[in-house]
């Protein structure tokens, strides 16, 4: 299995490394086609600004959102919860988040919030907050009465960094969409297969 | 909150920055300007470093007014500059709540035996180094990002290269040496032996490490990057250029796109003219800036 990751700017390596050392084969994406045969795909931290002009003019944004729409489970980090939000430039999950929520970096923090009935650390850095989301958007933590971690369909959104911490909580999640939507794609394979017998 | 926190959050601060180019400003106008070509970042301070060059006298901390100002015209974070030793400037940027503070040598030293104890502060601080040593000895300090010095104000990028060279090949070195070595290392870098060993562990800087200094086109942030730094920041190159726009835009692509010589190429089309730039070499050795820090 190969996750790629979105590498125009970011803490890129820090993901990488996060995957290595599950195991993972993690592929850095900075142009179309280096997307293809992956079978996740992680929007890092960074800057969204920064990130958004350059998904334009590497000519990854039209791809990418193809590929969101096929079905691919892409998970969001900090700036990446901006760029997958309805405002940001990917709109791919129905939720309104505000960037730099918590304000200058020292009310950067790291709180513990539970996921999955489990403790687990989560490092803010002039982070975003989740303000809105529509009621089909599974929220998967809160802290302090925030959003910091949802799930809509094959996207992931954590106003969090996991890969600055050693927990997986986040990254096993991740790991199921990945699996359920790879069962779907083959069953759905399987499927045509037996139309086309059929057909014969 | 722990130190040790606050040391994730202020390194993992700078990592989010990696790949992208920090750009000096001195009016919320240039701000926004380098916020829309895509800098991750700006550095907020009264006059680019090659006018402090130019109008010589003492260089202070900017103006609390000035980086107020810039503050509320960009949503990417910002830095400012304080004196190397100044620890009552850091304070009242601190109290600014400034994201970053450069403790830097484009200003006027205010001790010249002494940098600021940034264990101090809760804000994070960005030190300039020339080598290895220097840099173990900020992040000793509690300097949470490192950037190589270069030869601010001179749109000559020789100084950059030499530093990061000398960085990069000290941490080859260094890491390719059996553990009892190691001590007459520390010993011969003049850097804290926890640290050195950390470095030797990691096979790089314990913190993220951009390039500064004398970076004025595209193919200078990609040269900086295929040499190993994490990042760059431009000061005079920006501003001091016929367009800045396009070259700030320009410089942004060749720092993400630093391998791909044909997008450098295409990025560098019809910039028109950089920064006139000086040559360091016929330059009296009391101008440079480089040598300011220890």
């Amino acid at each position: 299995m190969i996750i790629g990751i979105l590498g125009l700017q970011g803490d890129v390596a820090e993901h990488i490394t996060y995957l290595c050392l599950q195991g993972i084969v993690a592929r850095v994406i900075k142009k179309p086609h280096e997307l293809e045969g992956i079978e996740g795909l992680i929007i890092p931290g960074g800057e969204s600004t920064t990130i958004s002009k350059l998904l334009v003019s590497s000519g990854l944004l039209q791809p990418i959102k193809a590929l969101i729409d096929e079905g691919l489970p892409v998970w969001g980090t900090c700036a990446g919860v901006i760029l997958l939000s309805q405002e940001g430039l990917l709109e791919s999950a129905p939720v309104k988040a505000t960037r730099n929520a918590y304000g200058a970096q020292i009310h950067s923090f790291i709180g513990h919030g539970k996921i999955a009935g489990k403790i687990t650390p989560m490092v803010f850095i002039r982070a975003p907050k989740i303000e809105w989301l529509s009621p089909d958007v599974e929220v998967l933590s809160t802290l302090d009465g925030n959003i910091v971690a949802a799930r809509h369909k094959n996207i992931l959104l954590t106003a969090f960094h996991p890969e600055l911490t050693k927990d997986c909580t986040i990254l096993d999640i991740f790991l199921e969409m990945i699996a359920a939507q790879k069962s779907k794609s083959k069953s759905s394979q399987i499927q045509n297969t037996r139309l086309q017998a059929n057909a014969l | 909150m722990s130190d040790k926190d606050r040391r994730v959050l202020n390194r993992g601060l700078a990592q989010m920055l990696k790949g992208g180019v920090i750009m000096d400003v001195t009016t919320p106008e240039h701000a926004k300007i380098a916020e829309e070509a895509g800098a991750v970042a700006v550095m907020a301070l009264e006059k680019i470093p090659a006018d402090i060059r130019a109008s010589g006298g003492v260089a202070r901390m900017s103006d609390p007014a000035m980086i107020k100002a810039i503050k509320k015209a960009v949503s990417i974070p910002v830095m400012a500059k304080v004196r190397i030793g100044h620890f009552v400037e850091a304070q009242i940027l601190e109290a600014l709540e400034i994201d970053y503070i450069d403790e830097s040598e484009v200003l006027t030293p205010a001790d010249e035996e002494n940098h600021i104890d940034k264990h101090l502060f809760k804000i994070p601080f960005v030190c300039g180094c020339r080598d290895l040593g220097e840099a173990l000895r900020r992040i000793g300090e509690g300097a949470s990002m490192i950037r190589t010095k270069g030869e601010a104000g001179t749109g000559n990028v020789v100084e950059a290269v030499r530093h990061m060279r000398a960085v990069i090949s000290q941490i080859s070195r260094l890491a390719s040496m059996k553990d009892d070595e190691v001590y007459a290392f520390a010993k011969e870098l003049r850097a804290p032996l926890d640290l050195v060993f950390e470095t030797k562990k990691l096979g790089r800087l314990p913190v993220v490490n951009f390039a500064a200094g004398g970076i004025a086109t595209p193919a200078d942030a990609a040269l900086m990057m295929q040499l190993g730094a994490d990042g760059v920041f431009v000061g005079s190159g920006i501003f001091k250029s016929q367009d800045p726009k396009a070259r700030a835009r320009a410089i942004v692509e060749a720092t993400t796109h630093f391998n791909d010589p044909k997008i450098i190429a295409k990025v560098s089309e019809g910039l028109g003219d950089a920064m006139k730039g000086v040559d360091i070499a016929t330059m009296p050795k009391e101008q440079l800036i480089s040598t300011r820090g220890w």
